[in-house]
């Protein structure tokens, strides 16, 4: 193996780690005490101590229920809900005396809801417990003595083992890394898992155990560690180790963690260290916050009032049966003999009448409860389920490059998805690729590149016109502009300069060296393919990456790094050849933040002395020499061209060094780098500035932080929905207001409200390093900053003001005094773009939208930074892309583009909603209707308890004959097809507006029902009594007029939400009418059991309801009847008062939705004048000209 | 399912009927909804026109003067005879069969007590079925089961009536008057009333304990508990014809008490139709709909031809108008 290992450069000596090799520190002193009494013995994982220690082992339980728990859990689960709870302790009663109806009837319902419920909760544990045995059951090689390694399951692992991890595997434990395939033992590792970041991080082991290589040298191994105990800190790491009579220090360099991947590296050897629910990564893991929709806690509160409706109708009821009880018995005399007063029970004694009323309370709860949806919330779970999925089989939303459909994590926030107000978004990674492209470039005052950007596409399309670049028009280009460009992260197209054409360009030695400072001044490594030849960078950022292709593509590769020299191929411009140089790489001064400019200093082959440098606009100009401004003007120029046009931009430049002054710097930049004091950083941009100074310019790149596809128009049509848009983002406030123009969140004209702490007061301030002072002027400045911005929003009325706030800022802005104020100034702005913002800032400043507008809130975001955002927002959407699961583990929704929020708010969620809304209605609805009958009838039953139907027909109500209408309902309902709904945006402000689910409308469908039901009891007794019911003569008894007015209730339960329902399919038929069908089985079969279980239901709809015309004759009219309220109703709004969704329906019908003239009548009005996007854009550019022409006239 | 509705389906793109509302729609539907109620609305009517019927409220002038004032007392003396009878004159050729209904009003035979006081095992079983706790009060007396046990069975309704016309008296089939189904398996052929009407307190009618309870119609009639406190009970049938300007004399036993609860008793001899007996509420009510449903089509024509619709007029959606008043 050690001949295979690959003698790298020591990577050590490129980087200077911030974390080093760990000392003797005070954490150290601590080991053996509380909190630090871990004792792990390697490679004697079974030896007496360490048994005696009894570690957990490496199993890992994601589940939520054991086979043992799952009952008593779930069931707990379900009896916190309030209705589940009544059912319940009605269930309980229903075996008293004091119920109404038999016992068994009473709690089939219960046990049919609970059991379909806890049968989805075991399903969905079982899909977890399926990923925990996959999990579980990986393989690792383990030491199992005389330096034999054998595959084992993870499960197996046990502290103290010594494993072994080849390339591209998880780790499967916590393990203390020993040894790699390199010399200096160190590995590489990609935390993806555990933080989101992407880079790799290198680990290194002691160097005391660096050297064991092979299996067979852990024969003898033995060490014994002693570190902390388990805990949720990642970055932390305390312990020592024995080994070889020498006392070592641990530190988190050398521990790797579970769920990380090794990386770059072709193994290690690692004993272990924390194993299971021990390890770092899953004492990190919390539960993810619950959330519930604001439809569902509304319904909550419905269901309260309808307890609240409930109560009232008992005490009513109560009060009057007490009153009527007492009545029965005077002194002696009874008054309705014939329920035997004298001789009663406590629920009927005159005596006792007040305690008969209160007995008669319960019982009378327990009769209304049909106000009360039993299968509420379970059907609305299965809606939402079967919701997910349709959102996840969407092939609108299906990412083919990465086959990635949408994947709906949690179903209970789909209808929140249909109201959301503000959107808070994440930029990099989210609206753009994260994948930058060099694009254009300028040299020597020449500009390059005819590449088209995402926004210019967006615009373009709009317009209809032709894209025109450079004055040429590119016909060819928008043509084929969909199709990738082949390399990743090039999409330069200029054939002045590709295809080695440079060299005949005029200032082609300006070109020359413009292309291999690319090439050389950065710090990717390459990674040369052995097979195909070609080369791959690893480069720190992205632009690096850009830069490094852009000059292998241009004729410069750059192939090998060494510690000392950088290798490049170059295309000659003489002999037109591939020629390879090799340059001494002296000097790296690396990039931050406060620079703003990376330098590298080598020597060439000719043996001079090169500073080559890039850097910020801002920074570069002032440090270019007299002689070095040749192209100076016209660079400017193509510089803020290129940012217009949403660009990152950097200056190139060089200057050569003489031996001397070479020297000088050498050494003074030696040592303030070796310098161990706090103020190292300074010292040495204090060195470099001395000599990065007297450039000679260049010119500049321009590198399109690429929009991910469709971002424009998505936004676009968010805007058009009404939505904000907030850009919450890391970057830099150039790069975040550069992206704010190209997603048209900004566009010239717009007034900027820029918020930040750069004056120059503050900035003396902190070079003086008074911390309160910074503090008090700062936040004393944003405070005026805020004033200031808000006084001109007040100043004018209807223009569009963008605010845009930096991370510095943000802090005082949050503080509890000013955030009130903050947010009334960003909500009255148009577009809001925080930068420079932490992960925390992003959640603290979605909860203030959240908390302070009281809005629906959607926070999208890809990487770990987004995380706390994510689970603050209302719903959370992760972006499946490259940065990592993380944010798709903590999301509620992930996708894998920006675009598809469009069809999944748009469409999904608006649909979504108005199922949801109307459902819940809907239940409603029928319940009360169905109810009130119940109750009608108590009123001419002296409210005695006696239920006007069978306890069977009251028991299955709720569950068999009117519940898979309202599923269906719920499932398929569609008021317009996606593609209106997509067509006419401004749809999505009902569910934002919360219209569909008002007070109003939820009393409205109320009273509704309490019309059917008072419609079909009042008919239904005035038709059938007291006369003949048929030809022969018979009377309608109680089971007749309870049958018959039940089946009218099924009968206009059903039709209600035929007529209430605006797509029909075949699923809706069969449901609707399955559902009255299946009542009509029911009372067949049911009739058809013997006597002493149908009882009063016995051979009724046989002998005597079916063959009876007036059954028929009064069924019809009653139905009939209690839907034309509901019917005329809507036919009215319809035609007079339309909603929004109405509009769109009449527009579909009449087929006009192809006359594009009319339709934009419709959409024309709902564009609102102050918003973003680009039809905003375009419009606010028309009324310019317009304005400009009428000045004219 | 083929590939392509399952496409449709997880798409949500299935074919689908989209009904839309439209002016059009609704008058049809309104003229059609008026349409067919006035034909049926008349039919109803005409059928229940055809029905004759005779009601005689008789329990207040069934109580001798001197008793007015104390029916309760008059109505518990055993000792008095309660012998009534009353003269109805026929204003309508009834056809035969006639059937005798009593009513009785303000009666709670839908009271929760009454309604589960009896044991539909032990009707049908007799003595062999024990349980019969859900009979209380009625369960037993004297130590010994009650058959029929149930307030419904001891209150049994025990007036008596026997018609005439002129000296010649009319047959009156006490038969067939229950449901089949009732008699033939709710109620034993071999179960004989046991200890019935025994008690300290004695309800309504008595039963002669050699019929099975299967044959004894009265009770099996009133057994079957009414919806609402206004109700009949099939009594009889008179099986020939009635013809007009006869006067029907009806010799009346009234013994059961509706006074102590201020209920009314009534005697109702009706003829039937294929709707069943005489109520002009559901004729007048399906006319009337469907007389106001062809009103509500024309009204709604005519606002539509007036009112022409403002294409796309979003003025009047809530959350415009709602930023333009803030």
């Amino acid at each position: 193996m050690g001949t295979g290992r690959r003698k790298k450069l020591h990577f050590s000596k490129i980087y200077s780690f911030k974390c080093g090799r760990a000392g003797f520190k005070d954490d150290h002193t601590q080991i053996g005490g509380p909190g630090f009494s871990r004792v792990v013995y390697c490679n004697e994982p079974g030896c007496f101590e360490a048994e005696t220690r009894n570690y957990a082992g490496n199993y890992v339980r994601s589940t939520k229920y054991t086979a043992a728990s799952f009952l008593p859990k779930a069931l707990f689960e379900q009896f916190r809900r309030v209705a589940n709870f009544y059912f319940l302790v009605t269930g309980v009663l229903a075996f008293t005396a004091l119920a109404p109806y038999s016992a068994v009837s009473a709690i089939i319902p219960l046990i049919i809801v609970i059991g379909a419920t806890m049968v989805k909760e075991s399903i969905e544990d079982w899909r977890r417990k399926q990923q925990d045995i996959e999990v579980n059951n990986r393989k690792v090689k383990v030491h199992q003595g005389d330096g034999l390694f054998s595959s084992t399951e993870w499960k197996n692992l046990r502290v103290g083992d010594i494993v072994k991890v080849e390339k591209d595997e998880f780790f499967p434990a916590d393990l203390l890394l020993l040894s790699s395939s390199y010399d200096d033992a160190v590995c590489y590792v990609e935390t993806m898992n555990l933080d989101g970041e992407t880079n790799l991080k290198l680990k290194q082991a002691l160097e005391a155990t660096s050297s064991l290589h092979e299996d067979s040298d852990f024969k003898g191994f033995k060490a014994l560690v002693k570190c902390e105990d388990p805990n949720a800190n990642l970055y932390s790491f305390v312990g020592t180790m024995e080994f070889g009579e020498q006392q070592h220090p641990l530190s988190p360099q050398q521990l790797l963690l579970r769920d990380s991947k090794l990386r770059n590296t072709d193994y290690i050897y690692g004993a272990v260290i924390f194993t299971g629910h021990d390890t770092k990564v899953i004492q990190n893991s919390t539960d993810p916050p619950s959330k519930r929709s604001k439809i569902e806690k509304k319904m909550d509160k419905i269901i309260y009032f309808l307890f609240g409706v409930l109560f009232l109708m008992a005490f009513i009821g109560s009060i009057y049966f007490g009153i009527v009880t007492k009545e029965d018995l005077d002194g002696d005399s009874m008054k309705r003999w014939y329920l035997r007063p004298d001789d009663a029970t406590i629920f009927f004694d005159p005596k006792r009448a007040p305690v008969a009323a209160i007995y008669h309370f319960l019982t009378a709860v327990m009769l209304y409860s049909y106000l009360i949806p039993i299968s509420l919330y379970v059907s609305i779970e299965i809606v939402k389920v079967l919701q997910s999925s349709f959102i996840n089989h969407d092939v609108h939303m299906y990412y083919e490059e990465t086959d990635k459909p949408a994947h709906a994590r949690t179903s209970n926030l789909n209808e929140e998805l249909g109201q959301i107000d503000t959107i808070l978004s994440d930029k990099t990674g989210t609206l753009t690729c994260n994948s930058m492209e060099f694009i254009k470039c300028s040299v020597a005052g020449i500009a390059y590149g005819r590449g088209v950007t995402e926004v210019e596409k967006a615009m373009a399309k709009r317009k209809g016109s032709p894209i025109v670049v450079n004055g040429k028009q590119d016909l060819e280009d928008s043509a084929d502009s969909d199709s990738k460009s082949p390399v990743k992260g090039f999409n330069f197209k200029d054939e002045r300069i590709t295809h080695g054409n440079w060299v005949n360009e005029p200032r082609s030695g300006v070109i020359q060296d413009f292309f291999r400072l690319l090439a050389v001044c950065h710090t990717a490594i390459p990674e040369v393919d052995e097979e195909t030849g070609k080369v791959s960078y690893e480069a720190e950022s992205p632009d690096e990456a850009a830069f490094v292709i852009a000059a292998r593509e241009l004729g410069f590769e750059f192939y090998k790094r060494t510690q000392t020299s950088v290798s490049l191929n170059e295309l000659d411009p003489v002999s037109r050849k591939f020629i390879e140089r090799t340059y001494d790489l002296l000097n790296v001064i690396e990039f931050n933040s406060s620079r703003k400019r990376m330098s590298v200093i080598v020597r060439n082959e000719e043996g001079k002395l090169l500073l080559l440098s890039k850097g910020a606009d801002s920074v570069m100009f002032e440090r270019l020499a007299i002689n070095g401004r040749e192209f100076e003007e016209e660079t400017r120029e193509h510089v803020n061209e290129y940012a217009d046009a949403g660009l990152r931009t950097l200056i190139l430049a060089y200057r050569e060094l003489n031996d001397e002054e070479y020297k000088a710097f050498s050494e003074k930049f030696a040592e303030a780098k070796n310098s161990v004091s706090a103020d190292r950083e300074t010292l040495i941009d204090e060195v470099a500035e001395k000599i990065e100074k007297d450039l000679i310019l260049l010119g500049a790149t321009a590198v399109e932080d690429k929009l991910q596809q469709g971002v424009p128009e998505c936004i676009d049509k968010l805007a058009q929905a009404g939505i904000k848009l907030w850009v919450l983002t890391g970057d830099k406030m150039e790069t975040a207001i550069n992206i704010g123009f190209a997603c048209s969140l900004l566009r010239p004209g717009m007034k900027q409200i820029t918020i930040n702490l750069e004056t120059p007061e503050i900035k003396a301030l902190e070079k003086e390093g008074e911390k309160n002072a910074i503090a008090k002027a700062s936040k004393d400045s944003v405070h005026q900053q805020m004033n200031e911005g808000k006084a001109l929003i007040r100043a004018s009325g209807s223009e569009a003001y963008a605010l845009i706030i930096d991370g510095k800022s943000l802090v005082y802005a949050l503080e509890d005094d000013m955030k009130n104020m903050f947010l009334e100034l960003a909500v009255s702005c148009a577009s809001v773009i925080c930068c420079r913002s932490s992960p925390k800032q992003k959640a603290l400043v979605t909860r203030l939208v959240k908390l302070g507008t009281g809005k629906t809130t959607l926070a999208i975001g890809d990487g770990a930074n987004d995380v706390g955002m994510l689970q603050e927002a209302d719903i959370g959407v992760g972006i499946s892309g490259v940065e990592g699961m993380q944010a798709v583990m903590s999301s509620d929704i992930a996708i894998a583009q920006f675009r598809f929020l469009e069809r999944l708010l748009l469409v999904h969620g608006h649909w979504c909603y108005r199922r949801i809304s109307s459902m819940i209605c809907y239940f409603f609805y029928k319940n009360v209707a169905f109810g009130f009958t119940a109750f009608l009838y108590e009123a001419y039953a002296s409210f005695s308890g006696q239920p006007a139907y069978n306890d069977w027909f009251l028991s299955l109500y709720n569950v068999f004959f009117t519940s898979l209408p309202v599923i269906a309902m719920g499932v398929f309902d569609q008021d317009v097809s996606a593609r209106f709904c997509l067509k006419f945006p401004l749809l999505y402000q009902e569910g934002v507006q919360n219209v569909l689910f008002s007070w109003r409308r939820i009393i409205g469908w109320m009273f509704n029902g309490l019309c059917s039901a008072v419609i079909i009891f009042f008919l239904c007794t005035k038709a059938l009594d007291p006369q003949a019911f048929n030809k022969d003569g018979k009377i309608a008894g109680l089971e007749i007029v309870g049958t018959t007015m039940y089946t009218c209730v099924v009968w206009v339960v059903n039709c209600q939400m035929a007529i209430a329902i605006s797509y029909f399919t075949l699923i809706q038929h069969i449901f609707i009418w399955g559902g009255i069908g299946l009542w009509y089985i029911f009372l067949l079969a049911y009739g058809a059991m013997p006597p002493s279980f149908s009882t009063t239901a016995y051979k009724l709809f046989v002998e005597s309801l079916a063959a009876t015309p007036s059954f028929w004759v009064v069924k019809l009219f009653v139905v009939i009847s209690a839907l034309i309220p509901y019917f005329s109703y809507k036919a009215i709004q319809m035609r007079f008062f339309p909603m929004y969704h109405g509009m769109i329906q009449w527009i579909r019908h009449e087929g006009q939705a192809e006359d594009p003239e009319y339709c934009n009548v419709v959409r024309q009005r709902s564009i609102r004048h102050t918003t973003v996007g680009f039809t905003a854009r375009s419009m606010a550019r028309q009324n310019r000209v317009k304005d400009r022409n009428q000045n004219h006239r | 399912m083929d590939a392509v509705a399952m496409y449709q389906f997880t798409q949500q793109s299935l074919p689908a009927c989209k009904p839309v509302l439209t002016p059009a729609w609704v008058t049809t539907t309104f003229f059609l909804v008026g349409a067919l109620f006035i034909p049926i609305g008349l039919v109803s009517l005409h059928a229940s026109h055809s029905v004759v019927e005779i009601v005689d409220r008789y329990d207040s002038e069934c109580v001798p003067d001197l008793f007015k004032s104390n029916k309760v007392v008059y109505i518990k003396d055993m000792s008095i005879h309660k012998n009534c009878s009353r003269h109805l004159k026929v204003h309508k050729h009834m056809k035969a069969p006639i059937f005798i209904y009593y009513q009785l009003d303000n009666y709670y035979q839908n009271h929760r007590r009454y309604v589960k006081s009896r044991s539909d095992q032990q009707l049908l079983h007799g003595l062999q079925h024990n349980d019969t706790s859900s009979c209380t009060p009625e369960e037993s007396s004297n130590g010994l089961p009650i058959v029929p046990c149930g307030l419904i069975a001891w209150s049994l309704f025990n007036d008596t009536y026997s018609f005439s016309r002129g000296t010649h008296k009319l047959r009156v089939n006490r038969k067939n008057i229950a449901w089949k189904s009732d008699r033939n398996h709710k109620f034993g052929k071999q179960v004989y009333p046991f200890n019935f009407q025994n008690g300290t307190l004695i309800g309504g009618g008595k039963l002669d304990p050699n019929i099975p309870l299967s044959d004894q119609e009265d009770l099996i009639v009133w057994m079957r508990t009414a919806a609402l406190p206004s109700f009949r009970k099939l009594y009889g049938r008179i099986e020939e014809d009635l013809n007009v300007d006869d006067v029907v004399v009806v010799n009346l036993l009234n013994n059961y008490n509706t006074y102590s609860f201020g209920g009314t008793k009534k005697l109702v001899l009706s003829t039937s139709s294929w709707l069943g007996g005489r109520n002009n509420f559901l004729g007048m009510a399906y006319t009337s709909v469907g007389f106001s449903s062809i009103l509500v089509a024309f009204v709604f024509l005519l606002l539509h031809v007036r009112n022409p619709r403002p294409y796309g007029d979003t003025s009047c959606i809530s959350w415009n108008r709602k930023s333009i008043s803030s």
